[in-house]
């Protein structure tokens, strides 16, 4: 049994709980602005959830899934006891407390900004402080990874640092450097105008800025979800990972390549040089790189299971994989989503295919696809088959953790497809209000109907995840063993360069300073770049 | 092997991995900054380092040619949160002072018996601008540029302090339990315009906008009208003239009627 078993809970138990939350108000937002609803007559409260929906999803939920998985990781793969426990509960706490300092003024409509911020919209700052205390907990939890690699590094000289743990750090150091972006946003342009000390704010310079954080903060999502691929999959499938090296590979080239890439997020902005936009649409493409490199790994060793069980022919494997295993429902469902989701991806970094899809409902389908289906749905995985050790009692009704997977996958697909569609067609995303009696928009009532009941089932899946985690802790007591990480078909005696974060960091920190240095530099030297702020329902 | 050594120019990972990123960066750099100028026929360049500060988005020098004016005065009053700047103590006192000129219009009390706008509770910024904008002939009235003309800016602080510190007093408010029409809770979305409401009172007000809620019919009819017509520009961005020009004259005098029979809300942010 864990050490850190209580922590690891709690951070577990506060993400699922907040996600719960979260997921009424999404689906509350489908419905209201489709045509099963007549229109509410006020778009403050359409925004007021939108930026709760956005923050908690955004900002509280992922980062403490990785927290807490963060943690176990740390313990279980190191076969060391947590270093700094009470750290990581200041950290917890600070997440609490940040969480609830930013709901409450979002709660009171006083910043309505959406999770992105929005400058020149301005909000109450305890929105915008509530934010940074939630990042800060989490790089206390950045700093007690590193602290705990360290010390087993000096304990085990030579060894290779285990797959799941060298995965995990680097994912805390990419989430460290990442955060930095909206960092120097809040704390340089936003919050000196929200506690009015100023009344202009440099809109374009502070988008730079969140650009830096937003895409790599995908990657930040994504890290548990790849960590459970690599290290749980093969395990709880029954085979072995294909190649530990390519692994290695592939978290370190998320290291240096998904944050200087931002910019994709800006191509309609004036205040970004079109030779920057190129660079960082070329080093997009990049990060495709790691995802394949992903993809072909856990599919061999997948097959690899497959073979091992009896499976023969160029595809007849496939049929003998243990499908009534909920590890590989998730996975197979996260495949499928990561395909289309990676694919429209493509579309977005593509700066000619991009502006037809710019601004539309295209872009919130494709995140939700990715995030909420390929990349949550393994957070539900790596719950469903932590429980039994946190807990010390069995998840004993699979039926009902595979139709919770199921829906999940179901309801992801119907919720975002016609969203996706819709978006072609043209519908603007950030909007409270459709007419659907107006002959332009007529032909997507049907589409955003869809969606909306695509929500509703998404909603039916959270609550029955939620039902399972709960009957989890009331099951009768039963030893579920030690927790076991897969192993690699060939476990690595040595890794050259792969052990480490130097380079990489290094790297990581250079393609930051050539792909955002001058754009950065030169909006902050001028002087003509600000704009009066807007104050949403605050005081100044 | 440990981070020492591979920070050194033997290593081979370090020489390919610091290599391949290089590369790859001037590959990028040159793609973006130097083939991809000279690939857009629009883009007139002088040469390479033209090309080069052409897309890193330096921005051009201005052009020494006369820049196109106007055919109208534009408006100079820079609409922030904390307009007008100056919070005296005295303020109130010398605008009550100053407002006794005013009263023939817009009423003793702020509120008007003549369709002039009720100024009795109007956000200090709104009534600083429109005073600015008449001195300055951006906004031009019979009436009342004459009496703007004379004014200074302390004048015209003074006055904006003064009425947004008068209550806002129930005027005449016949049918308040009509339903508010669609242009002013919805606006047209596919027409671009936003909701009346969400800037002039009901659903949220933003600086610089004025509240409506019991405002003649008749002004808000004109002023709509001279909006649409081009009449009137003072507003910021053309957004009033925007929002105007599509409006159906049946939106027109809904929106007019339905605030000139509304009291005064608490829905206001400032």
């Amino acid at each position: 049994m864990l050490s850190s078993r209580r922590l690891v809970l709690a951070h577990f138990w506060l993400a699922f709980a907040v996600f719960g939350l979260a997921l009424l108000l999404g689906a509350w937002q489908m419905f209201i602005r489709s045509p099963l609803h007549t229109w509410i007559s006020n778009p403050e409260w359409y925004y007021r959830s939108l930026t709760a929906h956005g923050t908690v999803m955004g900002y509280v939920f992922p980062t403490l899934v990785a927290m807490g998985f963060g943690y176990a990781i740390s313990e279980i793969s190191l076969k060391q006891r947590l270093i700094g426990l009470r750290w990581a509960w200041a950290g917890y706490w600070l997440v609490v407390v940040g969480a609830v300092m930013a709901m409450v003024p979002v709660s009171l409509g006083r910043a309505s900004v959406l999770y992105t911020f929005y400058p020149p919209l301005i909000g109450s700052p305890f929105y915008y402080l509530g934010v940074v205390l939630v990042v800060v907990g989490s790089w206390i939890w950045v700093a007690l990874m590193s602290v705990n690699l360290r010390a087993w590094k000096k304990a085990n000289p030579g060894t290779p640092v285990p797959l799941p743990m060298f995965a995990n750090v680097a994912g805390s150091y990419l989430w460290a450097w990442t955060a930095v972006g909206a960092a120097l946003e809040l704390i340089l342009q936003i919050l000196p105008v929200a506690f009015g000390l100023r009344s202009t704010i440099d809109a374009g310079l502070s988008r730079v800025f969140f650009s830096w954080t937003l895409h790599a903060i995908v990657y930040f999502w994504l890290m548990p979800t790849y960590i459970a691929y690599y290290t749980i999959v093969p395990r709880a499938i029954g085979g072995k990972i294909y190649s530990d090296t390519m692994a290695r590979i592939s978290f370190i080239l998320f290291l240096v390549v998904a944050m200087p890439i931002g910019m994709h997020h800006t191509f309609a902005d004036p205040q970004v040089g079109a030779g920057f936009k190129f660079i960082h649409s070329a080093f997009t493409a990049l990060v495709a790189l790691p995802t394949l490199l992903t993809v072909f790994t856990i599919c061999a060793s997948v097959e690899i299971a497959a073979r091992l069980r009896g499976g023969r022919g160029p595809f007849g494997w496939i049929k003998v994989l243990p499908w009534s295993n909920p590890m590989m429902l998730a996975v197979a469902f996260s495949f499928v989503m990561l395909g289309f989701g990676g694919a429209g991806g493509l579309i977005n970094m593509s700066y000619q295919l991009d502006a037809s899809i710019h601004n539309t409902q295209w872009i919130t389908g494709h995140f939700h696809l990715i995030f909420g289906g390929a990349i949550v749905i393994m957070y539900f995985a790596i719950a469903y088959d932590l429980w039994p050790h946190l807990t010390g009692r069995a998840l004993g009704d699979l039926r009902l953790i595979r139709t919770q997977l199921w829906l999940w996958f179901v309801g992801m697909i119907v919720t975002t497809f016609p969203w996706h569609w819709v978006g072609i067609l043209g519908m603007p995303r950030r909007m409270a209000y459709f007419d659907y009696a107006d002959p332009a928009v007529a032909t997507q009532a049907f589409s955003v109907t869809l969606s909306a009941i695509g929500g509703f089932i998404l909603v039916a899946s959270g609550a029955l995840f939620i039902l399972v985690l709960v009957r989890g802790h009331r099951a009768p007591r039963e030893d579920a063993g030690s927790y076991r990480f897969a192993q690699a078909l060939h476990p690595p005696l040595t890794v050259p360069a792969l052990n480490g974060y130097a380079l990489w960091v290094a790297l990581m920190v250079g393609l930051t300073v050539t792909n955002y240095g001058f754009p950065i530099a030169q909006l902050a030297l001028r002087e003509d770049t600000s704009v009066p702020a807007v104050y949403v329902g605050a005081n100044p | 092997m440990s981070d020492e050594r591979l920070l050194s120019p033997k290593n081979p990972w370090f020489i390919g991995s610091v290599g391949i990123t290089a590369g790859l960066l001037a590959a990028t750099a040159l793609g973006g900054f130097v083939l991809l100028p000279y690939a857009q026929p629009d883009l007139k360049l002088a040469g390479i380092w033209d090309a080069i500060c052409s897309a890193a988005g330096v921005p051009k020098a201005p052009s020494a040619a006369e820049p196109v004016r106007p055919d109208g005065k534009l408006t100079q009053v820079v609409v922030t949160s904390t307009l007008p700047s100056a919070a005296d103590p005295d303020a109130v006192g010398r605008g009550a002072t100053l407002a006794q000129q005013c009263a023939i219009c817009h009423g003793p009390t702020g509120v008007s018996r003549a369709d002039s706008p009720n100024l009795a509770g109007q956000y200090a910024p709104a009534v600083y601008k429109q005073l600015a904008d008449f001195k300055a002939g951006v906004r031009v009235n019979a009436t009342m540029t004459p009496f703007a003309v004379d004014l200074s800016d302390r004048d015209m602080a003074d006055l904006a302090a003064y009425y947004a510190y008068l209550p806002r007093l129930p005027g005449f408010h016949p049918a308040s339990d009509k339903p508010p029409p669609r242009i002013v809770i919805n606006g047209a979305p596919l027409r671009n315009i936003a909701p009346c409401g969400s800037c002039h009172g009901v659903l949220d007000n933003k600086t610089g906008s004025p509240w409506l809620e019991g405002q003649p019919a008749a002004y808000v009819k004109a002023q709509l009208q001279a909006f649409a017509s081009g009449a009137r520009r003072n507003d910021i961005s053309q957004q009033m003239r925007n929002v105007a020009r599509r409006m159906t004259p049946e939106e027109i005098d809904q929106a007019a009627e339905w605030y000139a029979s509304q009291p005064s809300t608490n829905v206001h942010t400032r």
